[in-house]
């Protein structure tokens, strides 16, 4: 059989170029390499509406990304939402009273969990609830609010005018 | 309008023979596998006609139709002043989709019609049945080692194409259109999943690796033994395995995207 | 049939065989028996089934009735694995030759040993080179198949048949396609491979000349029954009609030139009458159902 070092050596680049193809996509386009899943910590949050917010959705504190949403639930006593979080465990001194709230990247982006503020000397540990959460925010609701407000400005200052008016 | 019940008829049931002589086929390859395994130079010959012949064009394709996604999406996503998130676009599009399914079309266009021809031309030409009598099964000793390089071949070949894809549109995304790098690169790597894109991806180009390799060694193996028999054969390799890549990534895709 | 040859002597026995492809059956009942260390020639027009028998008796296709013995094994009743130990046993050289493309001359005669024997590479080279040499190709051995003739093929073919020492040859149609000097080369091999090997050799051919020359025994098939038998003479002086418009070619006799048909006359009138019933009255323009096809 016509084997030759030429053609092992170009089936050997064939494998060598496919399975760097494989890695390249693993490491450099997904984010295999971003988040470790190894080490991590569940800490739970109840909203009383949870939005747009998916599993896998980013959980953020100052802007970096510290873990990821693991699951979401509706308990059907208190019409809550109760969003549970993986975070990573290198990030295990975020004190226990933070707040959780639920934010938009951009207008029309993705939702993730922010969490901010707090100061106390008790950290966040696995299993541990967040007390204070910030529900999204919807943008029908808000548009409505808004709306509404204005409404009623423009109501009250054409009212205004009409006392003017009559006076 | 009888005479075309019976047509019907007839076809319906030669298909179904077909499949099931196909199905028969494919239990004879899969159980010459392990003496592949024993023999691994079989395996890299074949690897080297069914892989590194397929390298060209498989990387140049990935490259045009790489670029071409950033062109396209760079018009449609600047629209909505989102041209950042124009790498997500093309790694998604590429990776879920046009790399399994463009490569295996690929793939079948150029090694499943070689292979069909080739085991055709060695049925029509008594190499098949001249074995045989040698007391070699030509099943295990020339169609295993081919089915098993198009199998692995495929995976790998879908895994340039999806990277060579992803490199052309940044070269047009950012090299051309100004598109930056580091946001063409950092909103990729936030949204693609390892899970959820890059291994059903993988998942796919193997399901379409098996299913090429099986149509095209079939349909060869099958073919009439004549010229006419085997140039028809090479034919219907290249639309069955169309048909079937496409259906199959219906399917797939209904499965692994489809709960989301 | 009456048996002649004794069959204890046998190496191939072919019993009551019945074989049929569609309606149409190839062999009705035959029985045939190949003396071992002789050559045994099956003779017959072309579509009488002859390569069909050779495939049958190595065991690629099953038959209908009957039984095929070789060697005293009944070949369909093997297991997978005895039916390629018997193969290993019985070469056979098919009428193309059927060699590997894609490997060269020396690759091809090595195929089988590759395969079969675990022998290092330098015996297998010792090997292939004796039988490069019985078939005087021994300076063709770098050669591809496309850059040989037809009767070279057959010769490398011949060389890889015999490269495993089989007890038995069956030849598929040796001299068809070949110039008068290729010819005389495989006439010359085969009965010399016959007789220095002590060879069992089944020759299925219809060239009368050649065969006759050194075949020791010889079966004329027809339309699936067995219509002549005896040693070349015999079969030279048969009293059959048939036989011997066969074996002189003649181009008419009991087998006739026309294809069965109906009578000539008629076929052409009905033509002109059915087929194109409006053609004169209409005047010469064919504007009849047939003619839009």
């Amino acid at each position: 059989m016509p084997h030759t070092n030429t053609q092992d050596t170009l089936v050997g680049l064939f494998v060598a170029a496919g399975i760097a193809s494989l890695f390249f996509l693993a490491l450099q386009v997904s984010n295999l390499s971003s988040f470790s899943r190894g080490n991590t910590y569940e800490i739970t949050a109840r909203f009383t509406n949870s939005g747009g917010l998916k599993v896998k959705s980013a959980v953020s504190a100052a802007g970096v990304k510290i873990g990821r949403v693991k699951s979401i639930s509706f308990d059907s006593k208190t019409f809550e939402s109760v969003v549970k979080m993986d975070i990573d465990a290198q990030y295990s001194t975020l004190p226990d009273d933070v707040t959780a709230s639920v934010y938009t990247a951009g207008l029309l982006g993705e939702q993730y969990v922010c969490l901010d503020g707090g100061g106390s000397d008790d950290y966040l540990k696995n299993g541990s609830k967040i007390e204070i959460t910030n529900s999204s925010l919807i943008l029908e609701k808000a548009l409505a609010q808004f709306f509404f407000k204005s409404a009623e400005e423009k109501k009250s200052s054409s009212d205004d005018k009409k006392g003017n008016g009559k006076k | 309008m009888i005479k075309f019940f019976n047509y019907l008829g007839a076809t319906t049931r030669a298909s179904f023979t077909k499949l099931g002589r196909a199905t028969y086929f494919l239990i004879g390859i899969l159980a010459g596998i392990g003496s592949v395994i024993v023999r691994p130079r079989l395996l890299l010959k074949q690897l080297h006609s069914v892989g590194v012949l397929s390298f060209l064009i498989i990387t140049i394709s990935g490259l045009f139709v790489g670029m071409v996604l950033g062109l396209q999406g760079f018009y449609i996503l600047s629209r909505f002043d989102a041209e950042e998130t124009l790498g997500v676009m093309v790694a998604a599009s590429l990776v879920r989709e046009l790399g399994p399914v463009v490569s295996a079309l690929l793939f079948a266009g150029r090694a499943g019609s070689a292979l069909t021809a080739e085991i055709g031309l060695m049925k029509a030409t008594e190499q098949l049945s001249g074995m045989e009598m040698m007391a070699v099964d030509p099943i295990k000793r020339i169609i295993s080692p081919r089915f098993l390089a198009g199998f692995l071949s495929m995976p790998l070949l879908a895994a340039l194409f999806s990277a060579v894809g992803i490199i052309g549109g940044q070269i047009v995304g950012s090299g051309l259109l100004g598109v930056d790098v580091g946001a063409y690169w950092s909103q990729m790597q936030a949204t693609m999943d390892f899970r959820e894109d890059i291994i059903n991806g993988v998942i796919k180009s193997i399901v379409f690796g098996f299913i090429t390799s099986w149509i095209a060694l079939f349909e060869g193996y099958d073919a009439v033994p004549t010229a006419e028999g085997v140039s028809r054969a090479t034919t219907r390799t290249v639309v069955n395995s169309a048909f079937s890549i496409l259906g199959l990534d219906f399917i797939l895709t209904a499965l692994m995207f489809g709960d989301n | 049939m009456d048996n002649r040859n004794p069959p204890q002597n046998s190496l191939v026995s072919v019993h009551n065989l019945t074989f049929s492809r569609g309606q149409k059956k190839i062999f009705d009942d035959i029985s045939l028996e190949f003396e071992r260390g002789k050559i045994t020639a099956i003779m017959g027009p072309s579509g009488t089934g002859k390569t069909t028998l050779l495939k049958i008796i190595g065991g690629q296709l099953f038959p209908e009735k009957g039984t095929v013995t070789v060697n005293g094994r009944n070949v369909h009743h093997l297991k997978r694995d005895e039916l390629y130990t018997l193969r290993k046993r019985m070469g056979m050289l098919f009428q193309s030759g059927a060699l590997l493309t894609g490997m060269n001359v020396y690759d091809n005669v090595a195929f089988p040993l590759r395969e079969h024997t675990q022998l290092p590479e330098s015996m297998i080279r010792t090997l292939v080179l004796i039988k490069l040499e019985a078939v005087g190709l021994r300076g063709a051995r770098d050669l591809m198949p496309n850059e040989l003739s037809g009767g070279m093929a057959r010769r490398v073919a011949l060389a890889r048949a015999i490269a495993l020492d089989p007890m038995m040859i069956m030849y598929d149609e040796p001299f068809t396609g070949q110039d008068p000097i290729s010819m005389g080369a495989l006439v010359l091999l085969i009965k010399s491979l016959n007789t220095t090997l002590g060879l069992t050799s089944i020759i299925v051919s219809h060239d009368v000349q050649e065969t006759s020359a050194i075949a020791d025994y010889i079966y004329v098939l027809s339309e699936g029954k067995v219509v002549g038998q005896g040693t070349p003479q015999e079969i030279q002086q048969s009293s059959s009609e048939w036989v011997q418009q066969f074996m002189n070619g003649a181009a008419d006799g009991p087998v006739h030139f026309h294809y069965p048909a109906k009578e000539y006359m008629d076929d052409l009138l009905f033509t002109e009458k059915t087929l194109f019933p409006r053609k004169r009255l209409i005047g010469g323009k064919s504007t009849t159902k047939r003619s839009r096809y």
